[in-house]
């Protein structure tokens, strides 16, 4: 949504750019309505999160390291990077592919294909998880077992996180002139040269914000990897040791890798912001 | 009546958009604001109509005090650059809208919106919607729709910039005609001077957030109050200290008093007329005898050429250009190389140049 | 589910059949072709698809069953309720504040901005904890005060409402506010210098204006405020029938390998079908 037409597409034109002239000053009741606007926002979102990082905080430097660097803490969160980047990786090409098939051919049952993509957006991530472990659990039909292993919680982030750079490239390659293409194909370049020398430098700005779409999804992702990843410490994703943290009472452990997680999404939200700067100036 | 605007003062942040700016409108009045854009003659529209608040100053609308009312209660009507259609609403809803807030009688709405939709030659587009309309006919549409609740002014903005330029120019005609009819102070901001030239009964020359002068259309063409009107509202050029309209200058092929002379750097013909290049000698010409004039000003109608030499800085301050019909030219023989004597016709507008 | 972006809709076909047909040989195309569909087919709907049939597989008693008994029933009775509340809520909050950032200036705009779309990026899990933090009644700063009015948020409804509205925060404003944008400000100045006042302004020109990019967003919020589960689980103590949404439920059918995990999901699959219908139906209308 947002990220996806911001970054995808062209930016929001403005018909009249007036200096000063296209938003109005504050009234009386638009003031209030941003007092309103504000409080709702801080008293839902910012003050809570602020009371992860202060409880993180609170425990003092030492217990913060130590909590953040227990052996299951470490492993959850090392496997919480590796496959939220594998799975980015994988997105790229992959979303890249199926954007580029979705609008550059036309054959019987896209529209199918279209809808399964948006699928796992729709779905509850707990089905997600449900679905992924009736075909690749214990009793796999089709003798694929993923179960309790890191291939499985692999499968799960794909699933969820499959229409984040197909979205985003999607509209990019739309609108791209296909006369390039031509004008580079006339001056005998084939196929692959035309991508990689005329499609692709148009279309990786969406692809780079897609990808870290998907990444600070995959960091954060829990329901579908509860069924699937059998709950063991070594298939254990970041958000679940934060979970067993929270069910065992350990609120200041709970917070202190939360407040790692929190970081890396801030990380990846300015990562995305300098993207979408960097498209719009380019677009 | 009509409209005062007194010692409006408009920042936006650090940009002084108006400099304690006082204007009046006579009632029935067609007014233009004329000036570059940016120079502050739509906000000074904005302010009057109530979409704007001014700093400090006051705006008084048919003898009542409009200050620090709300634009849905000042009874003005407003026409935007970009139409402003309702998008959602039919052509009828949308010359309806103000009189539906007004929860007129259904019959009287119906009557009123006819009469506006005949007025603006839309009377079979009723039943459209905006986006099916030409852009002349979406701005015809936001006319009648601003005049359907009778405002006391009809303020409009930028009202054909939107347009191209045979739409322009036949919506000019019809604005003229239909003030003629509905007889509403009015006022338009537009940067195009032709524009303002033709259609409005007064002009107002704003730049920089000040007036800088205020006549009618003949006034401000033949006596501009200094060198940014004089090319504002038409094409300059410089000759000897001078600046002077090209069509104002006289080509003569003997020496006269006060003549310059010059040589033909570069001839264009467009159509009936011929637009010449020359460069002055490059030591002053002394005063000498007079003699007959040469060359007759060309028609004034003709300023949209530009403003070939005059709106140049100093880099080609010693270039002149001079607009001719062509039998003049032919008459004079002109060719590239030519030396002639240029000098200011005898009513022609002469600013000292700076 | 949407714990970020939500769909994009397919494109207008009709755009993608302007194209020139790519002079590509048929081999190349073909292998394209078919990487993309088995990739789709195998990560989506193969496991979808042996979903339904396994309940399609176990009957329709067993299905009636199973979201009939009195723990689906109380489940789906309490979905809908923390559902239809948060989408109220996000949709109000969602229409003022895309109104105050695209009409008005005023210090701070930007931060507001991005403030909006932090929920997009921040674990369900870590938004469950951040509640827990703030208003649970021995845990968070706003404990006591609560404890003493006997205003219970955490392990109770009003919690999972404030867990489903902050991870679908950001749904509405992002799909209103680019329209806003894009409308500017002068059929609102037309509509106020004929003589209409606020409220007039809103309910004949700004609602008729947003309204399909509001039904967008409320679709999206819809399918992701029914499916949110992490968040859910931790500030709700799942406890069944009382604090137990559909989500849950599954899970727990799941996990203890009871039946109805299937026919529970299948209606959620339908309900998620039918809002990617909805989309779809949606979309060309707003492109308007």
């Amino acid at each position: 949504m947002a990220e996806l037409s911001a970054l995808g597409s062209a930016p929001p034109r403005r018909r009249s750019v007036r200096s000063g002239q296209d938003r109005l000053p504050l009234g009386r009741t638009s003031g209030t309505g941003l007092g309103l606007a504000v409080l709702w926002l801080s008293l839902l979102v910012l003050v809570p999160l602020a009371a992860v990082v202060s409880k993180a905080a609170g425990a003092g430097l030492a217990d913060f390291w130590s909590a953040v660097t227990t052996h299951e803490a470490l492993s959850a969160i090392r496997l919480t990077v590796l496959a939220a980047a594998a799975v980015s990786l994988v997105n790229a090409v992959m979303g890249t592919l199926i954007a580029w098939v979705l609008v550059r051919d036309e054959f019987v049952g896209k529209r199918v294909l279209e809808v399964l993509i948006d699928l796992p957006f729709a779905l509850p991530t707990i089905v997600a998880g449900l679905v992924l472990t009736t075909l690749y659990g214990p009793h796999s039909p089709v003798g694929v077992t993923w179960y309790a292993s890191r291939p499985g919680v692999l499968v799960a982030l794909l699933f969820v996180t499959l229409p984040f750079v197909v979205r985003t490239v999607e509209p990019v390659l739309l609108s791209l002139e296909t006369e390039a293409e031509q004008a580079a194909a006339s001056l005998g370049a084939g196929p692959v040269r035309t991508f990689v020398r005329i499609v692709l430098p148009a279309i990786a700005p969406a692809i780079a914000s897609g990808a870290s779409l998907a990444f600070g999804r995959a960091m954060g992702e829990y329901g579908s990897v509860v069924l699937i990843s059998g709950q063991l410490p070594r298939t254990e994703v970041a958000s679940q040791y934060i979970y067993q943290q929270i069910e065992s009472g350990y609120l200041p452990d709970a917070a202190a890798v939360a407040t790692v997680l929190l970081l890396v999404s801030v990380l990846v939200l300015a990562l995305l912001n300098g993207l979408r700067g960097w498209a719009a100036r380019r677009g | 009546m009509g409209i005062q605007a007194l010692d409006i003062t408009k920042r936006f942040g650090a940009f002084l958009a108006l400099d304690d700016v006082t204007l009046e409108v006579g009632s029935g009045e067609l007014t233009a604001l004329l000036g570059p854009s940016g120079g502050g003659k739509s906000t000074l529209l904005r302010i009057i109509g109530g979409l704007e608040e001014a700093d400090s100053g006051r705006v008084v609308i048919d003898g009542v005090e409009a200050t620090g009312i709300p634009a849905q209660r000042r009874d003005v009507g407003f026409v935007f650059q970009h139409y402003a259609a309702f998008k959602h609403l039919s052509v009828y809803r949308n010359v309806a809208f103000g009189l539906e807030i007004r929860k007129r009688p259904k019959a009287e709405i119906q009557r009123r919106v006819r009469e506006l939709l005949e007025l603006v030659h839309l009377e079979q587009f009723a039943d459209r919607m905006p986006a099916q309309l030409s852009g002349g006919q979406r701005q015809r549409m936001a006319l009648a729709r601003a005049l359907a609740v009778e405002p006391k002014v009809l303020l409009l903005d930028e009202p054909f910039g939107a347009l191209d330029a045979k739409v322009r120019k036949e919506l000019r005609d019809w604005l003229r005609r239909l003030h003629d009819e509905v007889h509403v102070t009015t006022v338009f901001v537009t940067h195009d001077q032709e524009e303002a030239l033709e259609v409005a009964d007064s002009l107002v020359v704003i730049n920089h957030g000040r007036i800088e002068q205020v006549g009618s259309p003949n006034e401000l063409y033949d006596h501009p109050a200094n060198d940014f009107v004089m090319g504002f509202l038409g094409p300059v050029t410089r000759l000897g200290g001078h600046l002077v309209r090209p069509h104002d200058i006289e080509v003569l092929t003997a020496d006269s008093a006060g003549a310059v002379p010059a040589s033909v750097q570069r001839l264009v013909r467009v159509g009936y007329q011929v637009r010449a290049e020359l460069r002055a000698d490059a030591a002053p010409a002394t005063a000498q005898v007079a003699g007959p004039g040469g060359g007759q000003a060309g028609a004034p109608g003709a300023a949209s050429v530009g403003r070939p030499a005059g709106a140049e800085p100093d880099a080609a301050a010693a270039d002149t250009a001079v607009q001719l019909t062509r039998g003049q030219a032919d008459a004079l023989e002109l060719r590239v190389g030519s030396r002639v004597w240029l000098r200011p016709a005898q009513h022609a507008s002469v600013l000292t140049a700076r | 589910m949407l714990t970020s972006s939500p769909p994009r809709p397919a494109p207008a076909p009709a755009a993608s059949r302007t194209r020139p047909a790519r002079r590509r040989t048929s081999g190349s195309r073909w292998s394209l072709r078919l990487a993309a569909v088995a990739y789709v087919g195998v990560l989506v709907a193969l496991p979808v698809g042996l979903v339904l049939w396994r309940t399609i597989d176990q009957g329709a008693a067993v299905f009636l069953d199973a979201i009939t008994g009195p723990e689906a029933i109380a489940a789906f009775r309490l979905t809908a309720i923390v559902a239809a509340s948060a989408v109220v809520i996000n949709t109000v909050f969602g229409v003022g504040a895309a109104l105050l950032l695209a009409r008005y200036r005023f210090r701070g705009r930007t931060l507001l901005d991005l403030a909006i779309d932090l929920p997009i990026s921040v674990s369900p899990i870590i938004v469950g904890l951040a509640l827990v933090l703030a208003f649970g009644w021995t845990t968070g700063w706003f404990g006591p005060p609560l404890q003493n009015a006997g205003l219970q948020v955490i392990f109770a409804t009003p919690g999972m409402v404030l867990a489903t509205s902050f991870v679908s925060l950001p749904l509405v404003v992002r799909e209103v506010l680019p329209v806003l944008t894009e409308t500017g400000l002068e059929q609102d100045q037309a509509a106020q210098s004929l003589g209409a006042n606020a409220l007039q302004r809103f309910r004949r020109i700004t609602l008729p204006t947003i309204k399909w990019a509001l039904a967008y967003g409320v679709v999206l919020s819809i399918a992701r405020t029914l499916g949110e589960f992490g968040a859910v689980r931790v500030v709700s103590g799942n406890v069944g029938s009382q604090t137990q949404t559909v989500t849950l439920l599954v899970d727990e059918r799941a996990e203890q390998f009871e039946p109805g995990a299937y026919q529970l999901s299948v209606v959620l699959i339908a309900v998620a079908a039918l809002c990617i219908v909805l989309i779809s139906i949606i979309r060309p209308n707003e492109k308007k």
